[in-house]
């Protein structure tokens, strides 16, 4: 370690020194910058994409029609709304099973399990986040497809529950452990207040912990949630993919993301379709986008309320 | 017998947690029972070792095994000296000022985007703006900055593990900024950071969103002999298997080894890196004390 001595001072090389410490620091700050770039990067090329295509289509046309046909005879229509309708559906279907299924898992690893549960436990939800998104669709089509073919009475059983039970799969592991850190944040003193008051160990939970874990809960939700309407491969390969307005959980959808993962492969690149797909990516994107952010705000006044 | 209700209301309560404990577990079970059971059968030396043959209903899965390789060796290029760059400069250099909330942010939301939309990034920026084209390197690209908020986040989660004073010590002796950081912080962070990156890199080894339209390949008999070739991979292969083939239900253990391959590789790196961080830790223990 070298040490600091009065001949380096003076000859100078303490100066050198300083400027070798700036060089480094200002090499990290570019390096933490880099992530702005990219992120702005990601913005600024999905708009510049994106644009080219509302030369050819009316803004209003891609909000309102309700058809999404690029490969029409006469006139191709790109309405978003059946495919933005399809991912809202999906998403929210995938919520209904995931968000109870998360929290109750979440308050059992917190108040219930014994501490050689939660080691076993804790690493399985961990696992169950590692399963590449390729191989849950490809169970959705060979496992759970057909089962619900045969409770539904669908053929092959592709349809938007099928994804949606997929997605619940895939948000799952980020509601429970985000969930079980909001629960295990809750000081302990308002529990034992709680249990000397004379509520049971079940009312605590109910009426004390998960209130004053709401919103580090929510958040956790709310980012699940961001996650499953991003997904791509599983509703990709389990929803059946057909194009028109969606019927309902038994009806075949086709999702922002599907849409984009089918048609990027087999449109031509720079025309007004290629376009397109990108203003879809580009929602899409936003759509995340504030999610992410309403879920940081929430978060950040749970971690206030905490503090 | 008001007390008695709420002790059912209690016994019931607290069941419906276990039930969802279990539930979850399940979902667990059977995955990896379906896969393990289905695709056992099918894997073996030749599978792994050969190309897919007669229009790919036989053979193996070799070129997929391989190019997921080496995407995963440009990702982790990429990816790792700018994610432990960004995580040394936001726990050691960044003050508490509004860029740095901004930097937080901005990785916090760069983690939320899409993986399709990483891919639709990869297309215009990495195949057409830098012309690197349908390849390894795009698509290594893409998945590098996919997977850069898992390394700066795994990454600064080590070097806070390392005690101030270790930082302190360094500092008092006259040490500058960067040297207490090269010798007395590094040399504690790194098994840390290189375990999360594994993990990182784990998933990014699994995705395929991403490289479906950045170099993704149906079909390559040969090895790619350039970082600018197009590739099979594990991922997309077993995509391909499952949805675009001919003859499905033909090939449909072909898919399900591939899914058991892919599993496997994925739980073997994450294996990988809980042993590396056990001994790296005790190594850095003994050095330490």
């Amino acid at each position: 370690m070298p040490s600091l001595d009065c001949k380096k001072l003076l000859s100078g090389k303490f100066i050198s020194r300083r400027n070798k410490e700036k060089l480094i620091e200002s090499f990290f700050l570019i390096n933490g910058v880099i992530v702005i770039v990219i992120l702005a990067g990601i913005f600024i090329l999905l708009v510049k994409n994106a644009l080219p295509a509302f030369k050819e289509v009316n803004f209003a046309h891609f909000f309102t029609a309700p058809i999404w046909n690029p490969d029409a005879y006469e006139q191709p229509t790109y309405g978003i709304l059946p495919m933005l309708a399809s991912s809202l559906m999906v998403t929210l279907g995938s919520l209904v099973v995931a968000v109870p299924l998360g929290v109750g898992t979440a308050a059992y690893l917190s108040d219930v399990a014994s501490p050689r549960v939660r080691e076993i436990a804790k690493p399985a939800v961990e696992v169950l986040a590692g399963i590449p998104s390729v191989v849950v669709g490809f169970l959705g089509i060979v496992l759970l497809g057909p089962v619900l073919a045969r409770l539904t009475g669908t053929y092959g059983g592709l349809t938007a529950l099928n994804g949606s039970v997929l997605l619940a799969v895939m948000a799952l592991p980020t509601i429970i452990s985000l969930s079980e850190d909001a629960l295990s944040a809750v000081p302990r003193s308002y529990e034992e207040a709680s249990l000397a008051l004379g509520a049971s160990r079940w009312q605590t939970v109910i009426k004390v912990k998960i209130p004053a874990a709401a919103s580090g809960i929510l958040a956790a939700c709310m980012l699940g949630m961001g996650r499953a309407i991003g997904e791509t491969m599983t509703v990709l390969m389990a929803t059946g993919n057909s194009a028109e307005f969606p019927r309902g959980f038994l009806g075949s959808v086709k999702t922002m993301t599907s849409t984009i993962a089918i048609e990027l492969g087999e449109v031509a690149y720079y025309t007004t379709h290629f376009h397109m797909l990108f203003a879809v990516g580009l929602l899409l994107f936003l759509i995340t986008f504030v999610i992410n952010l309403v879920s940081d705000i929430v978060f950040h006044k749970h971690t206030q309320v905490q503090g | 017998m008001k007390i008695r209700y709420s002790r059912i209301v209690e016994f019931f309560g607290f069941m419906s947690l276990r039930v969802c404990m279990v539930v979850v577990g399940m979902i667990l079970v059977v995955i990896f029972y379906d896969i393990i059971t289905k695709g056992i059968g099918i894997v073996s030396w030749e599978f792994l070792t050969q190309p897919p043959a007669d229009g790919m209903t036989k053979g193996g899965i070799f070129p997929a095994i391989v190019g997921t390789f080496f995407v995963t060796i440009i990702t982790a290029l990429l990816s790792v000296p700018l994610g432990m760059g960004c995580a040394i400069y936001l726990n050691e250099y960044a003050r508490d000022n509004g860029l740095t909330r901004f930097i937080r942010m901005s990785i916090r939301n760069l983690s939320g985007v899409p993986s399709i939309v990483y891919g639709l990034f990869g297309v215009s920026l990495f195949v057409e703006m830098l012309h690197f084209g349908t390849s390894i390197l795009a698509a290594g690209c893409t998945l590098g900055l996919m997977t850069l908020p898992l390394t700066i986040t795994a990454s600064e989660e080590a070097l806070k593990t390392v005690p101030r004073s270790y930082r302190e010590g360094a500092l008092a002796l006259g040490a500058t900024k960067w040297q207490s950081i090269w010798s007395n912080v590094l040399p504690y962070a790194v098994p840390g950071m290189l375990t999360g990156t594994i993990l990182g890199l784990s998933r990014a080894a699994g995705e395929t969103a991403p490289i479906l339209f950045t170099g993704a390949a149906f079909f390559l008999p040969d090895i790619p002999n350039s970082i600018l070739s197009q590739f099979m991979a594990l991922p997309y292969h077993l995509y391909i298997m499952s949805t675009q083939h001919h003859n499905i239900t033909l090939v449909r253990p072909i898919a399900y080894g591939t899914a058991l391959v892919l599993v496997v590789m994925i739980f073997a790196m994450n294996l990988a890196a809980v042993i590396l961080r056990y001994h790296l830790r005790k190594k850095g223990i003994s050095h330490g004390h």
